[in-house]
């Protein structure tokens, strides 16, 4: 069932939670919500299952109004981020739910029930309580009690948040191959990029309410609609620039712009991995480097420009450019690959900082995680 | 494992203030508590000793047992039904004057029962507001065992309130809407999933509010007038007993409400160790 969203405001008290958001999502794909804490991906969510109304704007089923509809005239399975599974019945109690208030008798509900336990690995776990599950084991109950009643929309409100790494990381490959296999269009929520890029056909990625850019997920890294999605997306660096005939200019540093077309005053993002380190004589040193932290396969460098500011770059661990680099080596920087947008001239580089602390609350604090830059080391 | 035991390493002022401590609040609980109790316990059964042989009013005894349980009943099975509905109102609802109902569930704990009695004497009794309905009706509420149920539901009315919105504020709503998303109407929602999480919470509020409703005493002797045989509940059988000096009479009522409170206190006990042992099992195993 192909969904398409328009002009979806929503407000909780003072909160805008949702301003404007627009988008659609194709019959049968699998489709990430990408934001930062705050941002309204799981209101999005919520509004498409019912469980909120938007205060306007209008959703639109297989081509068919749905703002009026109640959660259970919906056609969709919504899975909880704490499972929200009913507690004082069984596995087999739970999956069986849905079926059982759409009136099913009692043979085709064990048909199915035993079908859908089969489908997410539960075998044998039908007599047990949810409190007798692991976190993995929650998570699939959850997943078969959504699929059972043959949802045409299954939703999911960061389904990976409350297990443990390992168990995410089988979880994830397991609902790509489950989606691929039942073919129903899905829509999950998650804050991890690298889950919506690694999970999803598409990613749609939400700021303070609004859809920031939607596209596959190699559209988002590649070329990132707007200044947010180059920030939140990958490791950034975010210096502030000029921009003239293509070429920008932020303190020491002068590089070539990607696909931009304007002059002025400019934020420019340097992903971590876009840049050379090599090292330099004197005469053309601009940084020195502070540190070289190795994580597994890659290592990463952080280098202190001569103005100050701090660049953090990724390398292949075995990479030749880290030949004679150590911790003090004078060395230029190479940038392969960067973007800009425009800035308003006295607009500060908008990052959290410990000093800072109640921008935590602000829908971008959560960049502090994600992006590096020099305000946020 | 010994070694761990915490008094291995203890310093010594710190264990003289733990035994302190202890030992002022286990004396504190001996004297308030159980001397009463024990001091009862003992009367009574060397009353009846002495006593034996002596008339007992067992007729009034049945009579004012079947009336305090009745009351109970009554007051377990409405104010359960209305706990668990007020509390879904309180929690789950907004509108204006919430926080004033709030309030005012909780104004049966403060207000003293005799005063409760009193109000609904002022209420219904001879030139009450409500006289004439009363008379309309023709449902006796002054001195009238109806008049006793409405006093001992106003005592009873918080019990089963506070455990309801307690455990629903903790709970959430999500099972709820996963209900609603699987398809089930608001009618299968409250009674497959909602009311099995409040189960505890309820059979806890029921069994106070029984335990209350037996040990009323001050708004049933006022509005009721513990007329023998009419309007005499347990507890206040023990009152006029102990006046007209029936001893035994007296002992053997209390003593028979002192075991049923032991009975409910176990059950509340009870209640409680299998709610707490289901939340941890849950929670535990829920990853941060």
């Amino acid at each position: 069932m192909d969904i398409r969203a328009t002009g979806l405001s929503k407000r909780f008290g003072s909160f805008q939670a949702l301003a404007d958001a627009t988008f659609e999502v194709e019959s049968g794909s699998l489709v990430a919500l990408l934001g930062p804490s705050g941002s309204g991906k799981s209101t999005i969510l919520r509004v498409l299952a019912g469980l909120e109304v938007a205060d306007s704007g209008s959703v639109q089923f297989a081509g068919r109004p749905a703002d009026h509809l109640d959660p259970r005239e919906r056609a969709i399975g919504f899975v909880f981020q704490h499972y929200a599974l009913f507690k004082h019945m069984t596995v087999g109690e739970n999956v069986g739910f849905g079926l059982r208030a759409r009136g099913v008798d009692k043979a085709t509900i064990a048909k199915r029930t035993k079908e859908m336990l089969d489908l997410t690995s539960l075998v044998g776990l039908a007599d047990r309580y949810p409190t007798q599950l692991s976190g993995g084991q929650r998570q699939r109950v959850a997943l078969a009690r959504a699929l059972a009643p043959e949802p045409k929309m299954l939703l999911l409100d960061e389904p990976f948040a409350a297990v443990d790494a390992k168990v995410r990381d089988e979880l994830r490959q397991w609902l790509r191959r489950l989606h691929d296999e039942v073919g129903v269009t899905s829509m999950f929520v998650t804050h991890d990029q690298a889950e919506a890029f690694e999970v999803a056909d598409r990613v749609l990625v939400v700021n303070k309410g609004r859809i920031e850019q939607q596209g596959s997920p190699l559209d988002i890294l590649d070329h990132p609609a707007t200044e947010f999605v180059a920030r939140f997306v990958g490791d950034a660096n975010v210096l502030d620039g000029h921009v003239s005939n293509g070429v920008a200019r932020a303190g020491l540093l002068t590089m070539p712009v990607h696909d931009s077309h304007f002059e002025g005053p400019a934020r420019v993002i340097i992903r971590a991995y876009d840049m050379k380190f090599i090292t330099a004589g004197e005469a053309d040193a601009v940084a020195t480097v502070r540190r070289i932290v190795p994580l597994g396969d890659q290592v990463k460098v952080e280098a202190k420009l001569d103005d100050g500011s701090t660049l953090l770059a990724r390398f292949p661990r075995r990479s030749s450019l880290l030949h004679g680099v150590g911790p003090g080596t004078r060395i230029r920087i190479d940038v392969t690959l960067a973007r800009a947008y425009p800035r308003e001239p006295d607009a500060p580089i908008e990052i959290a900082t410990e000093a800072d602390a109640p921008e935590a609350l602000d829908a971008r604090a959560p960049l502090a995680d994600d992006t590096v830059s020099h305000a946020a080391l | 494992m010994p070694e761990l035991s915490p008094k291995r390493h203890e310093p010594t002022g710190d264990r003289l203030r733990r035994y302190g401590i202890q030992g002022t609040v286990l004396a504190y609980v001996v004297v308030i508590l159980l001397a009463p109790l024990l001091a009862m316990g003992w009367e009574a059964t060397t009353t009846a000793r002495d006593a034996a042989g002596t008339s007992i009013d067992l007729d009034s005894m049945t009579s004012a047992f079947g009336r305090s349980i009745a009351l109970a009943l009554i007051a377990g099975l409405a104010n359960g039904a209305i706990g668990v509905g007020a509390g879904l109102v309180l929690v789950r609802h907004r509108f204006i004057g919430r926080n004033v109902l709030d309030a005012l569930v909780d104004l049966p704990l403060a207000v003293s029962p005799v005063m409760i009695g009193l109000g609904f004497l002022m209420l219904f009794g001879r030139d009450g507001w409500l006289e004439p309905l009363v008379d309309e009706v023709g449902i006796p509420i002054v001195f009238a065992f109806p008049g006793m149920a409405l006093a001992t539901l106003f005592v009873t009315l918080p019990y089963t309130v506070r455990e309801v919105v307690y455990v629903l504020e903790e709970l959430g709503t999500s099972e709820e809407e996963a209900a609603r998303t699987l398809g089930a109407t608001p009618f299968m929602t409250f009674w497959r999933v909602t009311l099995p999480n409040l189960r505890h919470a309820v059979g806890y509020g029921v069994v106070m509010t029984v335990a209350r409703a037996l040990g009323e005493f001050g708004a049933v002797l006022v509005l009721g007038g513990s007329v023998a045989g009419v309007t005499q509940t347990a507890t206040t059988l023990v009152h006029d007993a102990l006046e007209e000096r029936l001893d035994l009479t007296a002992y053997s009522v209390a003593g028979v409400l002192c075991l049923v409170s032991l009975v409910l206190l176990a059950i509340l006990e009870w209640i409680g160790t299998r709610a707490s042992t289901e939340k941890k099992t849950w929670t535990s195993e829920q990853p941060a």
